[in-house]
Parts: C-alpha cells; sequence; structure tokens
C-alpha cells in the first residue's frame, strides 16, 4: 500500500488487506445475517453513474447471507431519509449504501445519529472522523486520475489538441477532472487547451448534443464530457466525426472511429472489498478511497481513435501514476491569472477535494 | 465578440433552431389541431415521452426506424383517442385529464423502457441539404436536416390551408368556436373533437419518436425535459396559428443554442441565464406583444381558457 | 354550452354552499355520493392495475399487500406518508387558489423554488446573529413574499396585460430555478458545500423540528390549518364569493362592479404565498439551505392533487394524504417485488384518470340525489 494514503487517513487501514484476500471464500456471518439497502438517485440501467454502481454492487448479492436490497429513482430529498428508514425498519437493513453526493448532509449524517446500529457507507469522500457520526463513513475513486491519462491520450491524437468539455456543473469533482484532461493534454501537447460548456444539471440530453455541436463548430476536435449519461455527447460527437474521450463506463462501442480512451470507475474493486469483509464478519472501514494505485480508476481499452504514441505516452502516465507522481504541480494560475496552486500536491491531498477554480488553458467560467 | 466568433454563434444558432425545433412544431401542431376543435389536451407531454420510447424499441427491434416513427405516432394517437373519448362524457375535465395522462404516459414509457436504454438502435437518416445548397463548411452540418423537419413544415402549411379553406376546416373551426352552433349545423361534435385529439396525440408520438431517433437520438428517462410541455404553451403563444408554430419552434429551439454557442466562443459568465433564454425571450415577447384586442379575437371560443 | 371544469367546479361548489333545498336528507345523501363516487373509483382503478400486474406477471396481492404496508400499514409508513404530503397539500392549493376564479396558475413549483431560496439568502446576514425566534419568523415572511410576488407577478400580467397565465408561470418557473442554481452556484455559494452548491446553512440548531411525538415536520399542520382557513375564506367571505362570481362568469363579474383585476392578482398572490410556505419548511425544516433539490417536482404534483380535489381546500388534505401514501410505499414496492420503480407513477396516472371520469357519475344515480345535479350548467 502506498504511504499517502495511510498517512492521509488512518482509518482507511485494512482497505488494502480486504483487497489482498478479496478472492478469499465466504465464511458464515459472525453476527447473524447482513441486509444491505443500497439507494441510487436515478435509474439503475442508465448507462452511467447508477449503472455503474448497479452493475459493480451485483458482488455483494453473491456473499451468502447477505441480502440486498436496492431502490432506484431517489431524489435528494427527504425522499431519501424516508427510504433509507423504511430500509432499516420495514426491511430490516443494517447496512446502507447512499450513491448520491447530495445524500451525505443532512440526510445520511441524520440517519446515522438516528440508527446507530447501523452502518452506512456514502460514494464521496465527504466523510470526516471529528465531524460525523462513527458508523457512517465514505468509499470514493478519484477519477480524475484517469481524465489526466485521457488528456495525455489526446494531445497526441488531435493536430491542435483542442478540446471541448461537456460538463453538468461546476463543482469540484467535475471542475478536477476538466483540469486533469488540461494538464494531462499539456504534457503531451504544450499548446493544448480545453474548451467547457456547462449544461446546468446532470441529464439534459438536448442541450448537451447542443453543446456538443457548438463546441465542435468552435473548432474542437477531441470532445469529453462529465454529464450522468455520456452516450448522447459521445455519439453525437462520432456522427460529427471528432475524436471522443468517454466518462464514467465504456463508451467505446458508441464511437467505432473516433474513441480514443475514457475514464472508467471500478467501483467492482470497493464493493468486492466490501462483500469479502462482509463474508469474513468484519467491519468495514470508514474511509475508503483510491485511485489508480490500488485499482479504482482505469481508462477504457484504447479506440481507433488513440493514435500509436498516444497509446505510449498514455500507458507511461498510468505507470507514472501507480508511482503516485503528482498531476498537480505548481505553480498554476487559474485563467483569471490567479496563483491557486502554489506547490505539488499529492493526488490525494484534501486540499484538491476543494477546487473551485479552472486552470489557465481552460475556457469557461464557474459562475 | 469577433467576426468569426459572431458567425459560429450565428451557425449554431441557425442549426439549433432546425435540430431542436421539430419536436416543439409537432407537438405545437398536434395541440393546435385539438384546441382548434375546443378541446385542451396538456398530457402530450406524456405522448412525447411514450412516443420516444416506442419508436427506439420499435426501431431497435424492427432495424427500422421508419417504423418506429409509426409505431410512436399510432401509440400517440391511442393515448389522444383515449383522451377525446373520456373528455366527451359529461363533466369530465380536459385539462384535468391530461395532466393525468401526462403521468400516465411517461409512468408507461419508464415502465417498459428500462431495457432499451443500453441498446443502439438504427436512427433517422438526415438530408444534407446544405451539401446539395453548396453552403460554406461551417454552415453545412447546421444545414443537415431531417426528413421530420421538412414533414413538419408541410404539415404546418398545409393545415394553416385547409384550416380556411377546407370543409374539414371549417368543421373543425365551428366546432371549436361554438358547440351549440355545430350541432345546430348537424356536426356530431364529439366525434370531430375525438379525431382531433387523436390526430394531436399522433403528432405528439412522432415529436417523441424525432428525440430518440434523430436528435439528441438516445431513449432514456431524462429525454424529455419539459419539451411537450412547453410546446403545449407555445399554441397559446402562436394564438392557434400554425405557421406561427413553426415561427415559435424554430425561435424556441434558436434561443435554446444561445447558451451553449456563448459558452463555446468564450462568453461565460452567466449561463445560467443563456440557458434559460428561451422561457425569458418567449415571456418577454408574450408581455410585449400580449394586451391586444386580437389575442381574445384568435382564441377557440370553446375552450376553457377563453372567457 | 357545456365548458370544462375549471369555470365549473367553482359554481359547483357555489350550489353546495347554499342549496337550493337545504333539507338535512339530501344534504346527508349528496354528501354520502361524495364519499361513495370516488371509493368506486379507487377500487375500479385498482381492478385495472391489478389487470396490468397479472400481465406483466406480478401478483396484484403482493402489490396491494406492501402498498398498504409501505403506505398506512405501519406507524413509520403513516408518517413517511404525513411527511410526503406535506409540501403536496401547500402547493396543491398554490394550483386550487387561482382555478376558484378561473385562473390555470402552474408557477407553483417556480414559487416553492423561489421561495425556498429567499428564505435561505434572507438568513445569511443573520446566522449567528439573530436568536431563532427572529430568524424563522423572517425567513417565513422572505419566502411568503417571494413565492407571493412570482405568482402574483403572473396575475399581474394576466390581468394588465392580457398575458396566458398558464404559460407565464410556468415560464416563471423555470426563470426561478436559473435564478435560484445562479446565486447558489455563484455569489451565495458556501465552499463547503463542494459538490453540491448550497447556501451556507442556517445551523442545526436554528431548523423546525417535529411534530411532537412524530417524524413530521410543521409544514403538515401548516397545510392542514391553510386549507381549513382558505376554504373559509373561499366559502364564507365576500372576498371569496366575489372570486366565486368571478370565476364563474367574469362579464357578469365586471359589469356588477367587482375590481376583477384585484381579485386575480390577490389570489394568485395568496397561491404564491402558499407555495411560499412549502418552500420555507423546505428550507427549514428539511435542507437547512437552498440548493438545487428545491426543485424535486412538489409544485408539478400539486397541480394534479388539486385537480384531483376539484379545487377544493378541504378535499385536497386526502387527496395529497393518498398521493403521499402511493409515494411512500413505492420504495418499498420497488425493493420486494423487483418491479421499476415507474409502476407507482402508471398506478397514479391510472388512479387519476379514472378518478377523474368518475366525476361523470355525480348525480345519475336516484339513491344519492334528492334533487338532480345541480351542477349542471
Amino acid at each position: 500500500m502506498n504511504a499517502f494514503t495511510l498517512s492521509r487517513r488512518t482509518l482507511i487501514k485494512g482497505s488494502a488487506s480486504a483487497l489482498a484476500l478479496g478472492a478469499v471464500g465466504s465464511r458464515a456471518l459472525a453476527a447473524g445475517e447482513v441486509v444491505v439497502g443500497i439507494v441510487y438517485v436515478g435509474p439503475r440501467d442508465d448507462f452511467g453513474w447508477n449503472q455503474a454502481h448497479a452493475v459493480a454492487a451485483k458482488a455483494l448479492k453473491a456473499v451468502s447471507g447477505v441480502k440486498v436490497v436496492e431502490e432506484e429513482n431517489v431524489p435528494e430529498t427527504v425522499a431519501v431519509s424516508k427510504t433509507m428508514e423504511s430500509m432499516i425498519n420495514l426491511d430490516g437493513a443494517n447496512l446502507i449504501f447512499a450513491t448520491s453526493f447530495g445524500y451525505f448532509d443532512p440526510f445520511v449524517v441524520d440517519a446515522a445519529k438516528k440508527f446507530p446500529k447501523v452502518q452506512f457507507r456514502h460514494a464521496a469522500p465527504l466523510w470526516s472522523k471529528d465531524k460525523h457520526p462513527a458508523n457512517a463513513g465514505s468509499y470514493f475513486g478519484y477519477l480524475n486520475q484517469a481524465h489526466y491519462v485521457d488528456g495525455v491520450a489526446a494531445g497526441l491524437s488531435s493536430p491542435t489538441a483542442k478540446i471541448g468539455f461537456v460538463a453538468a456543473k461546476p463543482i469540484p469533482s467535475v471542475l478536477s477532472n476538466i483540469n486533469s484532461v488540461l494538464l494531462g493534454a499539456r504534457k503531451t501537447n504544450p499548446k493544448a487547451v480545453v474548451q467547457v460548456v456547462f449544461t446546468g444539471d446532470w441529464s439534459l440530453p438536448v442541450r448537451e448534443a447542443e453543446a456538443t455541436n457548438a463546441l465542435i463548430d468552435a473548432g474542437c476536435e477531441v470532445i469529453t464530457c462529465h454529464v450522468d449519461s455520456p452516450k448522447v455527447v459521445i455519439e453525437t460527437a462520432e456522427k460529427r466525426g471528432v475524436k471522443t474521450l468517454g466518462h464514467n463506463a465504456s463508451q467505446a462501442p458508441l464511437a467505432p472511429k473516433g474513441f480514443i480512451t475514457g475514464a472508467e470507475y471500478k467501483w467492482e474493486t470497493i464493493y468486492k472489498a466490501y462483500a469479502a469483509k462482509l463474508g469474513k464478519g468484519e467491519a468495514l472501514p470508514n474511509f475508503f478511497t483510491g485511485g489508480y494505485h490500488n485499482d479504482m480508476v482505469q481508462n477504457t481499452p484504447y479506440g481507433a481513435g488513440a493514435t500509436p504514441e498516444a497509446i505510449k505516452a498514455a500507458d507511461a502516465a498510468i505507470a507514472d501514476l501507480k508511482a503516485g507522481k503528482p498531476i498537480y504541480v505548481g505553480p498554476l494560475k487559474d485563467n483569471k491569472g490567479n496563483l491557486v496552486i502554489g506547490k505539488s500536491y499529492d493526488n490525494y491531498d484534501p486540499f484538491l477535494d476543494g477546487m473551485n477554480y479552472l486552470l489557465e488553458g481552460v475556457v469557461g467560467s464557474i459562475t | 465578440m469577433t467576426e468569426s466568433a459572431l458567425a459560429t454563434v450565428l451557425v449554431a444558432m441557425i442549426g439549433g433552431a432546425i435540430r431542436v425545433s421539430t419536436p416543439f412544431m409537432f407537438v405545437a401542431l398536434g395541440e393546435t389541431i385539438t384546441e382548434k376543435s375546443g378541446r385542451i389536451n396538456l398530457g402530450l407531454e406524456g405522448t412525447l415521452v411514450l412516443g420516444a420510447m416506442v419508436a427506439y424499441m420499435t426501431s431497435y427491434k424492427s432495424g427500422s426506424p421508419w417504423l418506429g416513427v409509426l409505431g410512436a405516432g399510432a401509440v400517440g394517437m391511442a393515448l389522444g383517442a383515449l383522451h377525446g373519448a373520456v373528455c366527451r362524457l359529461p363533466r369530465v375535465n380536459d385539462v384535468a385529464i391530461g395532466i393525468a395522462m401526462m403521468s400516465f404516459g411517461v409512468g408507461l414509457a419508464f415502465f417498459f423502457g428500462k431495457p432499451y436504454i443500453q441498446p443502439t438502435a438504427p436512427r433517422l437518416p438526415s438530408v444534407p441539404i446544405g451539401e446539395w445548397l453548396g453552403a460554406p463548411p461551417a454552415l453545412r452540418v447546421a444545414l443537415d436536416v431531417n426528413p421530420l423537419f421538412l414533414a413538419g413544415i408541410a404539415i404546418a402549411v398545409f393545415l394553416w390551408w385547409a384550416f380556411r379553406n377546407t370543409r374539414w376546416g371549417l368543421i373543425l373551426r365551428t366546432t371549436g368556436d361554438s358547440a351549440p352552433a355545430a350541432r345546430a349545423m348537424g356536426i356530431p361534435v364529439d366525434l370531430v373533437r375525438f379525431l382531433a385529439t387523436s390526430a394531436g396525440g399522433f403528432l405528439a408520438g412522432v415529436a417523441g419518436a424525432f428525440l430518440s431517433l434523430y436528435y439528441p437520438g438516445s431513449w432514456n428517462e431524462g429525454l424529455s425535459s419539459g419539451q411537450g410541455l412547453m410546446a403545449v404553451a407555445l399554441v397559446i403563444f402562436a394564438r392557434w396559428d400554425p405557421l406561427k408554430c413553426v415561427y415559435a419552434a424554430l425561435l424556441f429551439g434558436a434561443a435554446g443554442a444561445l447558451g451553449p454557442a456563448l459558452q463555446s466562443i468564450g462568453i461565460t459568465q452567466g449561463y445560467y441565464f443563456f440557458n434559460a433564454a428561451p422561457y425569458i425571450l418567449t415571456l418577454l415577447i408574450m408581455i410585449a406583444s400580449a394586451g391586444s384586442k386580437r389575442a381574445m379575437r384568435d382564441i377557440p371560443g370553446e375552450l376553457s381558457m377563453s372567457r | 354550452m357545456q365548458k370544462s371544469a375549471t369555470a365549473q367546479a367553482p359554481l359547483a361548489t357555489a350550489h353546495e354552499a347554499s342549496p337550493p333545498a337545504s333539507d338535512l336528507g339530501i344534504r346527508l345523501r349528496r354528501s354520502a355520493e361524495y364519499i361513495a363516487v370516488p371509493l368506486f373509483a379507487l377500487l375500479v382503478s385498482a381492478a385495472l392495475f391489478a389487470v396490468f400486474l397479472i400481465l406483466v406477471g406480478k401478483s396484484p396481492a403482493d402489490f396491494y399487500s406492501l402498498l398498504w404496508r409501505g403506505g398506512f400499514g405501519t406507524a413509520f409508513s403513516l408518517q413517511n406518508t404525513l411527511q410526503r404530503a406535506a409540501p403536496l397539500i401547500l402547493t396543491a392549493l398554490a394550483m386550487a387558489i387561482p382555478a376558484r376564479i378561473g385562473l390555470i396558475m402552474i408557477g407553483g413549483e417556480g414559487a416553492l423554488v423561489l421561495s425556498g431560496f429567499s428564505a435561505a439568502a434572507i438568513a445569511l446576514p443573520l446566522i449567528g446573529v439573530a436568536p431563532r425566534f427572529v430568524l424563522l419568523p423572517v425567513m417565513a415572511l422572505a419566502a411568503v413574499a417571494a413565492g407571493a410576488l412570482w405568482v402574483g407577478l403572473a396575475g399581474y400580467l394576466r390581468h394588465a396585460r392580457g398575458v396566458n397565465e398558464t404559460i407565464s408561470s410556468l415560464l416563471l418557473t423555470y426563470i426561478a430555478i436559473a435564478i435560484m442554481n445562479f446565486f447558489v452556484e455563484g455569489a451565495l455559494r458556501d465552499p463547503g458545500s463542494a459538490n453540491k452548491p448550497s447556501t451556507f446553512p442556517i445551523g442545526e440548531a436554528n431548523m423546525i423540528g417535529s411534530i411532537p411525538g412524530t417524524d413530521v415536520h410543521w409544514g403538515l399542520a401548516a397545510g392542514i390549518v391553510l386549507c381549513i382557513a382558505l376554504h373559509l375564506l373561499m366559502s364564507r367571505t365576500t372576498f371569496g364569493f366575489a372570486a366565486r362570481i368571478t370565476g364563474g362568469n367574469p362579464r357578469a363579474a365586471l359589469a356588477q362592479g367587482l375590481p376583477v383585476g384585484r381579485l386575480v392578482v390577490a389570489c394568485s398572490m395568496i397561491a404564491g404565498a402558499c407555495a411560499g410556505v412549502a418552500g420555507f419548511f423546505e428550507v427549514a425544516a428539511i435542507h437547512g439551505r437552498a440548493n438545487a433539490s428545491l426543485a424535486a417536482g412538489y409544485g408539478f404534483t400539486g397541480i394534479l392533487v388539486a385537480f384531483l380535489a376539484r379545487h377544493s381546500p378541504l378535499a385536497i388534505v386526502p387527496v395529497a394524504i393518498l398521493f403521499g401514501g402511493i409515494a411512500a410505499a413505492g420504495g418499498l414496492i420497488q425493493r420486494r417485488m423487483g418491479l421499476p420503480d415507474a409502476s407507482v407513477l402508471v398506478l397514479q396516472g391510472l388512479i387519476f384518470v379514472v378518478l377523474l371520469v368518475s366525476e361523470t357519475l355525480y348525480g345519475r344515480f336516484a339513491i344519492f340525489s334528492g334533487e338532480r345535479s345541480a351542477s349542471r350548467t
């Protein structure tokens, strides 16, 4: 395991051994039946965020003595607290996975206080030992690492490396992906720029298609995105004959001509590790995050749009990330000229979780 | 703004008007037929969503996108017929039934649509008008149009002509303006309204097919962000005139392209308001143009909103 | 002329308020009709949905027992239902009150979002400065004012410029959401809210708690009180009488010298204020801050609730509870039966269509009518 994760969060201990022992068969549960409740914000088969969770969470169902109940399309309102309570009260759930960012505060936090015997795990790096109940916790993968690799490949796959980015909302995880694409592309082509269009919401297919067309009309040669279901963006770009970088799940089949590579979570790693722990009747770690070094993100296998040089450079970038080489090498300015990153930051530094700027080289504004 | 940036925005808006307007046009035209007969069907959002799902499913299963369009029209017509049939019963409120049917249509679409979110179905082809006209390359893509867009304009022109110049048009308008007068002339009022609502449903279903099979060309639960609802509103805006429905749809499409286009040339501050441009623009035009006596003149007298 | 019910409903109630023959027996029979017909409609829609379930290979018995258990059958379920009903009662009022004067105002969603945002925004300089008993009323006032102004604007445009209120209130909803997003993701954003852009929280100490002994927030009580108050306003006061006259026949109202314009704007403002109360409770009792989750669609669901309740404030309460119950049970049904979440939408749609169609049955059965169908025009 690597040093920085451990030094940052002592609580992550155990996740490494869980990973190593993931394949060991399940023993009977010590403390009776485990009923797992999983809550999704959208449809389980949305070809994006929710589906990635739902597919990976199947690993939990395979564990004997574990029962899984799932509910989809649960909005980030009082509905989610009622869904969690309903799972606990009516289904006897004693472990809840809340998979949408906005579930955490106040809903998961309140539920954890109300039901101290139930374990809650939430898919974003928000839990902190000092502020939140001990029966809650976080799991997350740093997808920006894979987006960085996307950028590296894009820089060598198009002549001008002008990359169009269709983004939903200017939140830190999206901004980090945008900035990482830029830094990756600049690594292989110093003239690279990223042009951003914010659509304003997570699922607006028509506006996403419009944004893609507008970016291509403005001269972008590579298109990528961070929206709930990237299908529309990738297919629109493919139809217009430009290259694409995927997001969230493999979009390679949607763009047989222009697909370069894509950034994907590997939730499988997490849910399998959880499943293994449950199988042995062990407690789950409160904090479980990672990136390339512990197999929690990956890049989609290269498509026809990736040039041989791009593949070589991207493979090298992946090796660098696995070795812990930082993406954010300071000093870096934002696109308004302010110094925002003074030094080089480790890829898991919490400083980066609060990103609220676009780096110089990104055309766009967060308001 | 430099000249080339301005050109980019203009091209995007022309392209946006052509790409985005078609579903608005079809729903608005369908609703115009229905409202001309004196009924309101607010449920076309549900019809549109169900049409989109059925079109995608049919195209995926049969391999023929045009069959998908037909299937969407058929299911839309069925929903319209249901609306038309129950609203003839005394005391049944057409506006309320419409809203209930919206929930029903969306529910059916989501219920049966789950397995079709992932597969890729054959889509509708486009007609490269830009290429035929020898337009500059920048404009060519914007002028790639779908046959349904052209069909929508043709239908609008036909309706505009038919409302004034055919016996059917007269029957429809009479029914919508005064049911007692129509009955006195021997017109079967309920039948006319039933047919008008079914026809409206057919067009709204086709609008859904355009969404799922052409632009943005994919089926998922977020596909329609209220297009059907907005299009019904546009009918009032267009004053029940089929040609004005086309203008309204084009305007709405162009305004919708404004947000992404401005951001793509680097004008990014306040994009929430650019993205809301279609709504703001429509409201401003309505405020500026309303208040005239004409508003009252154009409205079919039997509509519950006419007073 | 057979007009649609926007004009009809107010007339019907006008007759109810003063039955031509105020014989107790007739009144009782007619009340019985108002219970029997909807019950019959519910049974029919349940049967239709059972057929639907059999067609897709699921057990109707399982479905209905889970529906009961998840929506009403346990103390937890009942509270879940009431909690979900609370905002629907308020947004349904936002539709129902203008409907009594003949307006189809569908801007409840926008008013809710904008008022919730206003409540959170006005709280910002006061958090930690003003005590709770000052902060909460200020927030409530801001919310009610914002909602009243927003829907009132649609009412004013209707009156002053003849702008159709249905379309303007829908447009104003989209604009309200854009305004909220602009500020929440920009000037008023709490940097700590990270990936869920929100305003600064009002603080746990300032939040409104639950009704004692339950898990249901006070919005439910506010909704029920408002329903009763607005029922009295619309049925027992000169204002309500004038509004109903206007809703029945605006030309006659004008001829009689009623201030139609002021009535229209006033009813719109009351509507917006109701949605504003819903927005206030969303912020002060649920989220503790303003963010995109305020636009959860309560405003749109409220429209349906109002229509089912025939725009009667008192009928809104049971309809909203029915609706809340189905929504509350939806999760359990999804989890236990492996049915998609949309099955609840199908059921709701079916119930609404059948209930609305059942309106045609009123006055058709001799058993209920001492005097036939007062409300036919």
